[in-house]
């Protein structure tokens, strides 16, 4: 019996030839990421177990990117970042991305990759539940807490269940009107908040295939939506073309076993998909944009590791040149190099930047910004009774600040078409 | 940790307890290993889970008492998919901090059930089924981990509970480093457990 990529990564990094789901096993790290939130408290668990003078493992194979709580004047947010950089400096930690630099990145599930972290065939874990977005370069990639972190501090080594491989394959030809956010929302939609409790979901079909790598990472993106362990996606030549522009660390793309054993199989067709939106208060909460058009909002947040990558930019943009926002719109790129491309990306001669500015919508910085709500002076949080159409990840009550607040979750497209609106719409509306 | 009676009264909610809702992002800030400030996670726990779900069946029920760090109850009961969402372990801890001793719950998401084992918080025990309308807030539980059963005190039934599977080891060391010093795999000298 064969093994799925999820499971040959893992039994080749615990030193075995073969693994089989259900066991435990010990793997070796090749990346461990933290951040302003979680990193702290990782560090102090680690100072506590191995010793204030501990060295970590590998200095090479730990990254730290403050991303969270960065444009505040919240005085605990700031000192966490103080935090992080007296450990990088105490232990010699090269790749470190400090506020206030210009090495600063912003939303480290987009800054891994664009800085060669994320690399076919590794095992990847981080400290934050969205580290699974890097299944999308066919790597095993998951969130973990901080005593997890601080044990791989240590020792570079994790204990693993290893997950069975659920498969959702999406065949045919992608409408220009849908985007990753869609089929990802039809899956949680199907299976529901806990449909794939760890398990590996793999995307798969000539539709995904088709899709550019920052959609591919959408996907892998929500994977912990639906209660998933890692998202993967096998590499293809767009995976290595990104890679290899990024890093020149060898690696080995893993594919799947021709007589590899999937736990569940389910085929769409993403010619005949709509787009979709996420009610309040649960990603599987799922209705077609088109039902829900009479849903006024107060709000539309385009950013966050789901939605705000320079792909999602250009697709909002591809609605909002030379319309107005009829409601407030919250522009937040997930990193600095999203930023520049907001600058440098032109359509019809305008840079996005332009566009955006000329459509009424406010401009952040790059940072999770209001994704999870954050400290109250946060760019775009919901503070009172708001109704917010974001392209985010979470629609959990009170996840973008305040309890009483109500957040439906969509494309890009579909956030365009609603800004420009000021009720839920499908973004067919304005794209012929 | 091994104790084969756990006793106390029930704070009941429903499904999909993400951890937003155990403590609140806003709260994420203060330092976990400061006596003071770790206090505030106990004040803070289950914050974020709304009023009408607060303490079912009634709701409207507040886990932490006004100007209090600890909860008046020992036991969460809860549905499926407890603890999804993200990451932090700030969720467990919140809860231990609170004073809780267990959580039952049908299902859990993943990350939050390794960070309760692993770092020693609280336990995790899954019942058969979906159990949490059959408590009432406030009411007297009673759970033996040797039968594996729990008991509504209260209402005189009793249900039944998965074994602690794998995980029973590193939850009876008291953690995840406490595990790898027994088996040897780390070194003993550095950070007495707590
Ligand atoms: S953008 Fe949102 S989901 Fe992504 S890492 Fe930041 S807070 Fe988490």
């Amino acid at each position: 019996m064969g093994m799925t990529i999820t499971e040959k990564i893992l039994a080749g990094h615990s030193g075995r030839d073969k693994v089989v789901p259900g066991e435990n096993v010990w793997v070796n790290v090749d990346i461990l990421m933290t951040h302003d939130v979680t990193g702290p408290g990782t560090i102090s668990i680690f100072r506590k177990e191995f010793g204030e003078d501990a060295r970590i493992w590998d200095r090479d194979k730990v990254v730290v990117i403050p991303d969270h709580y960065i444009y505040t004047a919240d005085q605990h947010a700031q000192r966490n970042v103080v935090f992080l950089r007296d450990f990088v400096k105490q232990q010699q930690i090269d790749n470190f991305y400090d506020v206030g630099t210009p090495d600063y990145k912003g939303v480290c599930h987009v800054a891994l990759p664009e800085e060669g972290y994320t690399r076919p065939g590794e095992v990847l874990f981080g400290t934050d539940s969205h580290t699974c977005t890097a299944g999308a370069f066919g790597e095993f990639a998951t969130g973990i807490g901080n005593t997890d972190a601080a044990f791989i501090l240590g020792t570079g080594k994790l204990w693993v269940k290893v997950p069975q491989t659920m498969r959702f394959v999406f065949d045919g030809e992608m409408p220009d009107y849908l985007m990753a956010k869609d089929l990802i929302l039809r899956i949680i939609g199907d299976i529901g908040v806990d449909g794939a409790s760890y398990a590996a979901m793999e995307f798969a079909g000539d539709a995904v295939h088709s899709l550019n790598i920052e959609e591919r990472m959408t996907l892998c993106n929500m994977v912990i939506e639906a209660g998933g362990k890692n998202g993967i996606i096998s590499p293809d030549e767009e995976t290595l073309k990104y890679v290899k522009a990024r890093t020149n660390k060898p690696f080995d793309p893993v594919q799947n076993d021709s007589d590899a054993r999937f736990a569940f199989e389910k085929k769409y067709d993403a010619a005949k998909m709509v787009p979709l939106v996420a009610k309040p208060h649960s990603p599987e909460n799922v209705d077609t944009a088109e039902n829900l058009s009479d849903v006024k909002v107060d709000r539309v947040y385009i950013g966050s590791c789901t939605g705000g990558k320079l792909t999602d930019f250009k697709a909002a943009a591809r609605i909002l040149n030379g319309r107005k926002a009829a409601v407030d719109t919250f522009i937040v790129p997930a990193t600095t190099d999203v930023a520049k491309g907001l600058r440098d990306t032109k359509i019809d001669g305008k840079s996005l930047h332009q566009i955006f500015e000329e459509a009424g919508c406010r401009i952040g910085n790059a940072s999770c910004g209001a994704c999870l709500g954050g400290p109250d002076d946060t760019f775009g949080r919901l503070n009172g009774e708001e109704v917010c159409l974001s392209t985010t990840n979470r629609n959990f009550p009170g996840r973008m600040g305040s309890k009483k607040s109500q957040v439906y979750l969509a494309s890009p497209l579909t956030a365009a078409a609603t800004a420009v609106n000021g009720t839920i719409t499908d973004p067919r509306k304005y794209i012929a | 940790m091994s104790q084969n009676k756990i006793t106390g009264r029930a704070y009941v909610v429903g499904d999909n307890i993400d951890t937003d809702q155990i403590i609140p992002a806003k709260h994420l800030v203060y330092n976990t290993h400061s006596p003071e400030e770790r206090k505030l996670y106990g004040k803070f726990a289950m914050s974020g889970v709304p009023e009408e779900k607060s303490g079912l069946p009634k709701g409207g029920i507040k886990f932490i008492r006004e100007g209090e760090y600890q909860s008046e109850f020992d036991i969460i009961v809860g549905g499926k998919n407890f603890g999804c969402g993200s990451s932090r372990e700030h969720a467990p801890l919140a809860l231990q901090v609170a004073g809780v001793k267990a959580v039952v719950a049908q299902t859990y998401a993943r990350i939050f059930y390794r960070n309760s084992v692993d770092g020693g918080f609280v336990m995790p025990l899954e019942s058969v089924d979906n159990i949490y309308e059959s408590f009432s807030t406030g009411d007297q539980v009673e759970i033996d981990l040797a039968s594996n059963q729990i008991k509504n005190v209260s209402t005189g039934k009793s249900f039944e509970l998965r074994p602690l599977g794998d995980a029973a080891d590193i939850i009876n060391a008291g953690g995840l480093f406490a595990y790898a010093r027994k088996i040897g795999m780390i070194s003993q000298k550095a950070g007495a457990n707590v």
